[in-house]
């Protein structure tokens, strides 16, 4: 029996729906069986589906579940796919780890809370937000303990920016490795964040003069900190409690968590708990044995928080193939540190003719901009990209200029140019050019 | 303004105040919204528990040296980082990879790579053992670092760590550093038709294949480590 009648029928039993709607739903369930099973023995992709022309469906001769069935809600069962996915082989454990968006299944430059990227350090932590506390201390007039409700309390701003690892396209410093776009671009998503602007906070405890640099500290069991400087914390940073609208999730720092936009993600400390004023940088463990970037003298950069502006094709993709000829539209996005997405041009021909895609409103600083250009695919293969240039006139790279900076031993800021081949059968794999 | 305008901007003015001040025009300062509570020197004393990688300001008190430190690596830290720190598993080598960080594959270490000493003690203290953070008295923190300074061989076995002597050791990677951003390193017109010799065009590196990728359709894969 189909799946989706059987729901039905579990439906009306489990919410006793029958009891009241009596003899004329139950008959309908009768002839929705009844074609089902008529049409059970025809096999074969030919059969028509018993919910299309000129069948009714059975969800459309029954009735659903009502209101509150499921409170707070949920997607559709046969999205259950659409799910955030980890490299099993490229950490030691899941504590430790990252997970990745599933871009190949989202359509704007949003990510639903329940899709964003995790990142943690020592695993997920369950905060009680009533004993929490924001300590605000060093450098500082008046060193301040905030409770969530004294947070929430300071004037609050909404903004929609987007959160990248650095690491993100890490695994494709040598070679095309992972024949995906979730695991070579998934470890970026984009929300609306609501809450006090950091400058708000630090103004409130008074910052002393010698103050340069500001740490800030999780209460995960990692106490992750970073330092940043007191410039960029009074520009744009925020200290948040909301993620499209609702309070945090718990995998992206419940109660409370940092957002530095156009930084690289970790220094978006999540659990925030603890700001220290200071004079110096900190140099903790996560900004100098991790996040810098050794170059192939043997140097190695720190301090390298600014994404460079990047763009991806998102369909076609390895996940999303084509299927025949004809017309399509590629759809991508794009993204930069910098503040706005200026243009993005797509070739068909591994970048020898480039064509400027169309750019969807809104284009906010710092956020995901989606493009989509219009593609007639005449089925011969095709070698896809993107490239992106952002309001300050930065041309996003590809993999070859950046190993001539950088080497392959650098792990982090990989915001090259994706090349999609694309087979006669309409199949994409993940390549890089010479 | 006629009497009767004045009149009602007065009515208005006095209902506003009647309910509260509009405050969009005041100047903040520090204190001017007045929430939360002052923190006291003991609750910071508490939670203060960074110390600066570079000139170790903020070590604690306490002392450590590497025979205790073998003990409690032993008991805390072998069963992820292997014996002599190197690395079970997927988890961290602590130890070797000297000079090779200009090789093709380089080991990054905290011999071969860390830049500061007081960033170890730092690191210990907030985040480890892992599935026990923040647990460490402070001595034995001291003695794990001076044990894995000296499994590195940057420090002899007398080695005694402390909140003198760390910032006093000079890693060997420590001059190797640039802590400001040189990008961006790349810089390119976007040419837009015919940028290169389309016979130049050719794929060098495929994932096709390469049996690496977990499946991204369906339930979470369980692909083990390659």
């Amino acid at each position: 029996m189909r799946p989706d009648l059987w729901r039905s029928i579990s439906l009306l039993s489990s919410t006793g729906a029958h009891t009241r709607l009596g003899r004329r739903s139950l008959l309908g369930l009768g002839a929705a069986l009844t074609g089902s099973l008529a049409l059970g023995p025809k096999q074969g992709n030919a059969e028509p589906s018993p919910a299309s022309p000129p069948a009714d469906a059975p969800w459309s001769q029954s009735i659903g579940p009502g209101v509150v069935d499921r409170p707070y809600g949920r997607p559709a069962d046969t999205e259950a796919g659409v799910i955030r996915r980890n490299v099993p082989w490229l950490t030691a454990g899941t504590e430790s780890s990252i997970s990745f968006s599933p871009l190949q299944d989202l359509h704007g430059i949003i990510t639903p809370n329940g899709l964003f990227f995790e990142r943690y350090h020592a695993g997920r932590p369950d905060v009680d937000p009533e004993q929490h506390k924001l300590m605000i201390h060093g450098l500082v007039e008046r060193p301040l303990l905030l409770s969530m409700k004294d947070i929430i309390r300071f004037p609050s701003v909404t903004r929609i920016h987007f959160i990248e690892c650095p690491a993100n396209g890490g695994m494709e410093w040598r070679a095309a490795q992972l024949n995906s776009l979730q695991f070579n671009h998934g470890m970026i998503s984009c929300a609306e964040w609501t809450g006090v602007r950091l400058s708000t906070l630090l103004e409130e405890v008074g910052i002393k003069k010698e103050a340069r640099w500001v740490m800030v500290e999780g209460a995960d069991g990692a106490h992750m900190n970073r330092s940043l400087p007191l410039d960029k914390c009074l520009d744009d940073c925020l200290v948040v409690y909301a993620q499209n609208g609702e309070a945090l999730r718990p995998e992206q720092g419940y109660p409370l968590r940092l957002v530095v936009p156009g930084w690289e993600g970790n220094v978006s400390i999540k659990w925030l708990r603890r700001i220290k004023l200071g004079d110096k940088p900190w140099h903790s463990r996560e900004e100098t044995s991790k996040y810098t970037d050794l170059m192939p003298d043997g140097t190695s950069r720190g301090f390298t928080w600014l994404i460079d502006a990047k763009s991806v094709i998102t369909f076609p993709c390895p996940e999303k193939p084509l299927h025949g000829p004809g017309l399509y539209e590629i759809r991508g996005l794009a993204w930069t540190g910098n503040g706005k997405v200026k243009r993005v041009d797509v070739s068909t021909d591994g970048g020898v003719n480039w064509q400027s895609a169309r750019l969807h409103e809104p284009v906010l600083s710092k956020a995901l901009t989606k493009f989509t250009i219009p593609w007639r695919w005449d089925g011969a293969p095709a070698l896809l990209e993107s490239r992106v240039i952002d309001e300050t006139g930065y041309v996003q790279p590809t993999i070859a200029q950046l190993r001539k900076q950088r080497g392959t031993n650098s792990v982090y800021h990989n915001n090259s140019i994706q090349t999609w081949q694309v087979k006669a059968d309409g199949s994409v794999f993940d390549v890089q050019l010479g | 303004m006629s009497s009767s305008v004045k009149h009602r901007a007065l009515l208005c003015a006095g209902m506003v105040i009647a309910a509260g001040t509009f405050a969009y025009a005041a100047e903040p300062g520090p204190g001017y919204y007045g929430y939360g509570q002052r923190a006291t020197p003991e609750q910071i004393a508490g939670w203060d528990i960074d110390a600066r990688g570079e000139d170790g300001v903020g070590l604690p008190e306490g002392r450590g040296g590497v025979i205790r430190g073998s003990e409690v690596y032993a008991e805390q830290c072998a069963a992820c980082h292997g014996t002599f720190g190197e690395g079970e598993g997927r988890f961290p080598k602590l130890v070797g990879g000297a000079g090779s960080l200009r090789h093709d594959r380089p080991e990054l270490t905290v011999g071969s790579y860390w830049p500061f000493a007081p960033t170890l003690w730092d690191y210990i203290n907030r985040a480890m053992p892992m599935a026990a953070p923040h647990t460490l008295s402070a001595d034995d923190v001291y003695a794990l670092t001076a044990y894995i300074l000296n499994l590195n061989d940057i420090v002899p076995s007398e080695f005694v760590a402390d909140r003198e002597s760390l910032p006093k050791v000079k890693m060997p990677n420590r001059d190797n550093f640039l802590w400001t951003d040189p990008r961006p390193d790349t810089a390119a017109k976007p040419c837009m038709n015919a940028c290169v010799d389309p016979a130049s065009v050719k794929i060098v590196s495929t994932a096709e294949g390469k049996n690496l990728t977990p499946r991204t359709t369906g339930p979470l894969d369980t692909m083990l480590a390659k």
